[in-house]
C-alpha cells in the first residue's frame, strides 16, 4: 500500500519566473543592520508587509559578500513571495539586490537612506509597499501539480527519537516525493560526521560523490582548524545530549534517516544555490537550524519538513516550515510547536508509511493555505551564514 | 502492551529507552524495529526518556555499535541494563 501522489494537486500562487509558490507575502529587506529600523517602519505602517531585519551586511567582501548577496536576492526571488522593498544605507548596494531580484520578474524597488534620512525614506518605502500588498492581495491562486513543489528539510534539537521516528517519517516521504519528481534539498555538512560513506554511496554518480565528499572534506578542515575540544554541547548540542544522542556519529546517522532508503542524491548545492532542476540536492550548509533553513528558502524552496525531538521551536520568514516528533513528553508538554504527531511509531501504533502520508497530508494542507505551528506562533527566524569576519 | 525501549537493528549494543520514568530493577520490554522482534530486560539505571542503555556487556574500549555503525567507543565497562552516555561512551572523531 502507499500514497499515490502522481494527479496530487495544490492552489498557490504562479511567479512571474512560472515558479509556485504557497505563500503571498510582500517582504521589506533591509540590505544591512543599519536598515533595520526603516524596515520595521515600513512594515508596521502597511498591514500586510513583513520586515525581515537581520544582524549583517556592511564591510563583508569577497566569498562572504557574495553568499551574503545571494542570500538576499533569493530570499527575494522566493515564490512565496509576490514583490519586494528593499532598503539600504546607500544606493549602490541597494541598487545590487534590487537587480537580482528583478530578475525573476517580480515587482521590486529599492530606498537608500543617505541623503534622505529615516523618516523621508520609511514615508517612500511605505507609498511604494501599499501599492506592492495592494497588487499581491489582488493575485489569484491557480492549481499546480504536485511536482511543483520544492520541499526543503533539516532537523533541530534532535534526540535518540529522531533517528528512530520523526527522521525516518521525511526519509519516508522523501522517497515518495522524490519518486514523483519532485525537487527535494537536505544538507547539515558536519552533522553527517560518521554516516558520511552512506551518503556517498547514495550519489547518482561518482561525480557527485566526490563533489559531495570534497564540501564534506573542507568541512571537517574547518572544524578542525577552530575546535578547541571535541565539540560536545556545540554539536551535539547541549539540548541533544539532554536527549539522549551521545557522540556526533550517533547524531549524524539519526539526520540521515531523513534522505529515506530510495532516493539517490542527484547533485550538491553551494550555499543559497538555486537547484537547476529536480531531484534530492545536498547544500553544503551549517547545521544550526535557522541558517540552514533561511539558505533553504534563499534556494527557492516553498515548504520545509522539520523533524524535532527535543522541541526546537523554530519558524521562517517566508518559507512554512512543518515540524513533526516522535518523542511523547515533547509532544505532551510542547504542542502548540508541532504540526505532525508520530509518536505512534515507537508504540508500533503506527507504521512508517503511515506517518509519511501522514506528513505528506499536512505538506497538501500547508501548500492550499493552512497556516503552521510556527506561522500562527510568529516565528521568523532568519539568520544569514558567515564564512568569515568582516573586513 | 508498553514498549519500554527500541533497538534498531539486532546487531546494535544499545537501545532507546521511549518512555519517561524508567526506574533500575523495572522489567521492560524491547522492541527490535528492523528484525520486528520483542525482547525482554532488566534496567540497572534509572534511565530518562531518549537516552540509552547497553543490551549486551561492553568493555572500555569497544565500540558502540547503533544502526548497525560504529557511533563512538566505550571508556568504561558498561554492564547490559545499565544507562550508557556521554560518562561512558565518547566519539572517535574530532
Amino acid at each position: 500500500m502507499g500514497m499515490n501522489l502522481k494527479g496530487s494537486a495544490f492552489e498557490g500562487w504562479r511567479r512571474e519566473n512560472g515558479r509556485m509558490g504557497v505563500r503571498n507575502h510582500v517582504i521589506i529587506l533591509p540590505v544591512d543592520d543599519l536598515s533595520n529600523a526603516a524596515a520595521e517602519a515600513v512594515a508596521n505602517n502597511i498591514k500586510g508587509a513583513l520586515a525581515i531585519p537581520h544582524a549583517y551586511g556592511r564591510l563583508q567582501f569577497g566569498a562572504d559578500l557574495d553568499l551574503h548577496f545571494r542570500t538576499l536576492i533569493g530570499t527575494g526571488c522566493n515564490p512565496n513571495v509576490a514583490g519586494v522593498i528593499v532598503i539600504g544605507i546607500e544606493p549602490g548596494w541597494t541598487g545590487k539586490i534590487v537587480e537580482g531580484i528583478a530578475e525573476s520578474g517580480k515587482p521590486v524597488e529599492g530606498f537608500a537612506i543617505e541623503q534622505n534620512g529615516d523618516i523621508n525614506t520609511i514615508a517612500n518605502a511605505s507609498r511604494a509597499a501599499y501599492k506592492l500588498v495592494k497588487h499581491a492581495s489582488r493575485l489569484k491562486k491557480t492549481r499546480a501539480d504536485l511536482v511543483e513543489l520544492w520541499v526543503s528539510t533539516k532537523c533541530g534539537e534532535s534526540d535518540t527519537t529522531s533517528g528512530l521516528a520523526s527522521c525516518p517519517t521525511v526519509g519516508n516521504a522523501f522517497d515518495k516525493l522524490w519518486e514523483n519528481g519532485n525537487t527535494l534539498v537536505f544538507g547539515e555538512t558536519s552533522e553527517i560526521t560518521g554516516g558520511e560513506h552512506l551518503v556517498a554511496a547514495r550519489c547518482r554518480t561518482p561525480d557527485v560523490a566526490k563533489q559531495f565528499m570534497a564540501m564534506f572534506d573542507r568541512y571537517q578542515r574547518m572544524i578542525e582548524a577552530n575546535k578547541t575540544n571535541d565539540l560536545s554541547e556545540s554539536q551535539p548540542t547541549k539540548g541533544n545530549i539532554e536527549g539522549g544522542l551521545t557522540t556526533i556519529e550517533e547524531k549524524a546517522l539519526g539526520n540521515i534517516q531523513k534522505i529515506g532508503k530510495k532516493c539517490l542524491v542527484d547533485g550538491v548545492l553551494d550555499k543559497a544555490e538555486e537547484p537547476t532542476g529536480p531531484g534530492l540536492w545536498f547544500m553544503d550548509s551549517s547545521s544550526a537550524a535557522a541558517e540552514m533553513v533561511t539558505l533553504c528558502a534563499a534556494s527557492g524552496y516553498a515548504v520545509h519538513f522539520f523533524p524535532t525531538g527535543q522541541g526546537n521551536v523554530i519558524g521562517n520568514p517566508i518559507l512554512p516550515v512543518i515540524k513533526l516528533t516522535a518523542n511523547p513528553r515533547t509532544q505532551r508538554t510542547m504542542s502548540e510547536h508541532i504540526d505532525v504527531d508520530v509518536t505512534g511509531l515507537l508504540q508500533k501504533q503506527m507504521n512508517m508509511d503511515d506517518a509519511g502520508e501522514a506528513l505528506l497530508d499536512c505538506m497538501l494542507r500547508t501548500a492550499d493555505g493552512e497556516l503552521t505551528a510556527a506561522e500562527l506562533l510568529g516565528h521568523r527566524e532568519f539568520s544569514l551564514t558567515r564564512l568569515y569576519e568582516s573586513a | 502492551m508498553t514498549i519500554h525501549f527500541v533497538v534498531h537493528d539486532e546487531g546494535d549494543s544499545v537501545g532507546v529507552v521511549v518512555v519517561e520514568g524508567l526506574r533500575a530493577a523495572n522489567r521492560i520490554n524491547g522492541w527490535i524495529m528492523d528484525q520486528d522482534k520483542m525482547i525482554e530486560f532488566d534496567a540497572k539505571s534509572d534511565i530518562p526518556i531518549g537516552h540509552k542503555l547497553a543490551i549486551k556487556p561492553i568493555k572500555a574500549g569497544d565500540a558502540i555499535i547503533k544502526y548497525g555503525v560504529d557511533i563512538g567507543k566505550a571508556i568504561a565497562d558498561i554492564a547490559a541494563g545499565e544507562h550508557l552516555h556521554v560518562h561512558n561512551v565518547k566519539t572517535k572523531r574530532w
